[in-house]
């Protein structure tokens, strides 16, 4: 490796991870709050067969899947002022992350919920709780349980998709990248960097899910 | 009377399922529900408990009358307070310890608070030799050791009766043995049950009378002694014909 070539890595590795630590995770998080919060609630509306609210919730999925995520970012964020609706990048990228990941996690909620077995849902009604309590005590959280790996995947999954922000203007690290390279020209070099980076971060994702699957094991197997 | 039915109704899709059910049940009485599968003995049972809405058909329970078509919430969540149900595969709840099962209901149904709920529930887990077993999950169950822990749920709520839809009919047959103990000890203590039942044993010696069902009918209704001794109806006699060759 050349001498300039390491010196460009070695000074750009903290200001990526940088931008990876205060950037690129934070809006990981915020954005799979906000999908973790709607597939709860689209699935749970879908489970309890809630009228019209199902049917809608039938449409929104319909759209986010089957249409690109880029397109939906540039939709929102370069789409929407012309009817009035200006966002700012950040909002913009949380906004569409969540709605898009959201509709594929509600998928999954919705195959964890219809998992856990009526006779449970009887069996609570029958020693006095309510529907609700029946929900939060028994229902929702097997169906945590059963739907934690693919929840897990789609964090991993939408932590590298932060990366299409920078199409949208959103100084995240992978954008830091590009500009970065527009000064040095070492697309090779730079683009492996914040490869790594993104690998290092799901990489301590993945462990933590293994952690996570194995203290849910402890409930006593997987038995229906 | 404790508890009286009268002209219970079910269809699913246009057919009879039950096609007027009558039973009266004394306090202490165990009345076995006998008859062939797809009798009507599994919907009869779930619509007493609103598992399944009757269509028609009246229960007076202590005194008070309910429509059993018509019931509000509040009578429903009422007649559920002084009932318990024991299902043919248990139904426990699968992310609960078996005490979290038993205090459930207790604590977040009925709002008891948590010292006094797993009193309770150690009391009821020790009549059904299960106290020893606190912290397992359902799933490090034998099916037998599942169906004593339902048993000790459905005690918790101190019913007045407790229903039972083939609670054995799930277990390998070295597993009957034990649950059937605890239920013939329940009737010994003077609970008040109802039992969906092959086990024809069970009918004959715990239970103190009989009601036989077929096609939506009740064919007989009567004192279990006089049920196994003179079988008056026809379709009776064959019933316990067959039972007794198939166990040869
Ligand atoms: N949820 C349901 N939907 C449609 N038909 C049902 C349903 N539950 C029971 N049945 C029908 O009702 C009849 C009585 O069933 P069931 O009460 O389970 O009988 P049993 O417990 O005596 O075997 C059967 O013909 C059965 O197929
Ligand atoms: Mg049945």
């Amino acid at each position: 490796m050349s001498e300039r070539l390491w010196g460009i890595l070695r000074d750009s590795f903290p200001r990526l991870l940088g931008y990876g630590v205060r950037v690129t995770i934070p809006l990981t998080v915020v954005s799979f709050a906000l999908a973790l919060a709607i597939s709860v609630l689209v699935a749970l509306i879908q489970y309890a067969n809630v009228k019209v609210l199902r049917q809608i919730c039938r449409f929104y999925i319909w759209i986010i899947r089957g249409t690109p995520l880029l397109v939906q970012l540039y939709l929102v964020f370069y789409g929407l002022p012309s009817v009035g609706i200006v966002l700012d990048a950040w909002p913009a990228a949380v906004l569409v992350f969540g709605f898009n990941e959201g509709a594929y996690m509600a998928e999954t909620m919705r195959g964890a919920l219809e998992s856990v077995s009526t006779g449970q849902v009887e069996a609570g009604y029958c020693v006095g709780m309510n529907y609700l309590q029946i929900m939060a005590h028994v229902v929702l959280p097997q169906a945590f349980r059963t739907a934690f790996p693919a929840l897990s995947n789609s964090l991993i999954s939408m932590l590298k998709g932060t990366s299409m922000a920078a199409t949208i203007t959103v100084m995240e690290m992978f954008r830091q990248a590009q500009v970065i390279n527009g000064r040095v020209y070492e697309s090779l070099g730079l683009y492996s960097e914040v490869a790594v980076i993104y690998l290092a971060f799901c990489t301590i994702l993945t462990w933590l899910q293994h952690k996570g699957e194995k203290k849910l094991a402890s409930y006593g197997g997987t038995r229906k | 009377m404790m508890l009286d039915i009268q002209n219970v109704h079910k269809k699913f899709n246009e057919t009879d399922v039950l096609k007027g059910i009558d039973l009266q049940v004394e306090k202490g009485d165990v009345v076995a529900i006998l008859g062939p599968s797809g009798s009507g003995k599994t919907t009869f049972l779930r619509c007493l408990n609103f598992l399944e809405r009757a269509d028609k058909g009246t229960m007076i329970f202590d005194g008070e009358t309910f429509d059993l078509g018509a019931a509000s919430r509040q009578e429903i969540a009422r007649i559920r307070k002084k009932t318990a149900f024991v299902f043919q595969n248990y139904n426990l709840f699968l992310n609960k310890t078996v005490l979290q099962n038993v205090t459930l209901g207790l604590t977040v149904g009925a709002r008891m608070n948590k010292a006094e709920a797993r009193d309770i529930a150690e009391t009821m887990l020790r009549k059904v030799g299960m106290a020893d077993r606190l912290t397992s999950y359902p799933n490090q169950l034998s099916g037998g050791q599942q169906q004593r822990v339902a048993i000790a749920r459905a005690l918790a709520s101190s019913p007045e009766i407790i229903y039972f839809d083939e609670p054995t009919s799930a277990l390998d047959p070295e597993l009957i043995g034990e649950v059937l103990a605890v239920m013939r000890q329940l009737a010994e203590d003077g609970m008040t049950m109802l039992v969906v039942t092959h086990e024809m044993d069970f009918a004959r010696n715990v239970s103190n009378k009989v009601l036989f069902m077929e096609g939506g009918n009740v064919i007989e209704n009567g004192p279990s002694k006089e049920f196994f001794a003179n079988p008056t109806h026809p379709r009776t006699k064959e019933f316990i014909r067959t039972i007794l060759e198939s166990r040869q």
